[in-house]
């Protein structure tokens, strides 16, 4: 399929104005994926911070859980 | 308690008719729409660099809209989505500048045009929306914070149709117009190609602010499952920040 795409496609000047063309849309490409990389570095944060709320959780549980077993004086 | 709005819901075939119809535009971009006869292959860049603009200015006026219903409503969430608006906006601005100016500089020979009232225009604009996010971080009450950068948003997206008219009505023709009210001069297959490439393009930021209001509205939640959970004390404070919090 790619193949008769690119067989059918009509050649490309690329000696030409290849450069800008091909600098243009490399930069559109660029801005997404430092784009993405940003989102996920704030991501990793996200996770990082519910990880820490479900130790902590755990930790106030397992504390609650040993003042229960305590013996009546 | 109000119904929390769910951001990720759609998000995945959002994405996917993203992918789908960038894909289907740059393959008509290089593969079917017929050369220039005036700049050749060089206009190819057209079809990212007019819809990258078209889309960051209607990003402008969206973040205008979504201000004036934070100052109806005073809802916090009204402000989060005319913040992420203008802050996608300005990102796919910077992407028409770049692109704008490569395309100057392979069909005048000049990086940047002082006396082209369009990209001067584009880039006051810009500047203008530029500074919302310095306002905001002058800020540091979030409810003024918030307010002051309503108006700002309103003022400033009103300024976007008034500056598009000017240059409208501007004598200076140097930038090509091929986008008219009336159809435009493009071709059948340059239209459809333009058309599905901005098509895509306002795809793309679509799913670029709901991903990002998801993101930013999972973080609220999380502090305030904090807060609920473990006690206001355990929650750091943020600090300075132009995000509304």
């Amino acid at each position: 399929m790619t193949a008769l795409v690119v067989a059918v496609a009509p050649a490309l000047p690329l000696h030409t104005a290849g450069k800008y063309v091909a600098g243009a849309y490399i930069v559109f490409v660029a801005l997404l994926l430092i784009y993405v990389a940003i989102m996920g570095i704030r991501l990793r944060r996200t996770e990082r911070d519910l990880v820490e709320l479900g130790r902590e959780l755990d930790r106030r549980r397992d504390a609650d859980s040993g003042r229960d077993l305590e013996p009546v004086p | 308690m109000p119904p929390t709005p769910n951001y990720g819901k759609g998000l995945r075939g959002l994405s996917l008719a993203t992918v789908v119809t960038l894909s289907v535009a740059f393959a008509l971009v290089f593969f079917y729409a017929p050369l220039d006869a005036d700049q050749g292959f060089v206009q190819k860049i057209f079809y990212l660099h007019v819809p990258l603009a078209i889309v960051a200015l209607c990003g402008f006026i969206l973040g205008g809209v979504f201000a004036i219903g934070h100052l109806r409503t005073g809802e916090r969430i009204w402000d989060m989505r005319s913040y992420v608006a203008i802050h996608m906006s300005l990102i796919f601005a910077v992407g028409a500048l770049i692109t704008g100016s490569i395309w100057a500089k392979a069909s005048w020979g000049h990086w940047w045009v002082w006396n082209e009232p369009t990209l001067v225009s584009f880039l006051i604009v810009f500047l203008l929306f530029a500074t919302y996010q310095p306002l905001r971080f002058s800020i540091d009450d979030p409810e003024r914070q918030g307010r002051y950068a309503s108006v700002f948003a309103i003022v400033a997206a009103a300024f976007v149709p008034l500056n598009f008219i000017a240059v409208r009505l501007a004598q200076g023709f140097v930038h090509p117009r091929v986008l008219t009210l009336g159809g435009g001069n493009l071709p059948g297959p340059m239209r459809l190609t333009f058309l599905i490439s901005l098509a895509g393009i306002a795809l793309l930021f679509a799913t670029l602010w709901k991903y990002e209001m998801t993101a930013k509205h999972t973080r609220m939640q999380l502090r305030a499952l904090r807060r609920r959970v473990l006690g206001e004390d355990t929650v750091r404070p943020l600090g300075r920040s132009a995000a509304p919090s």
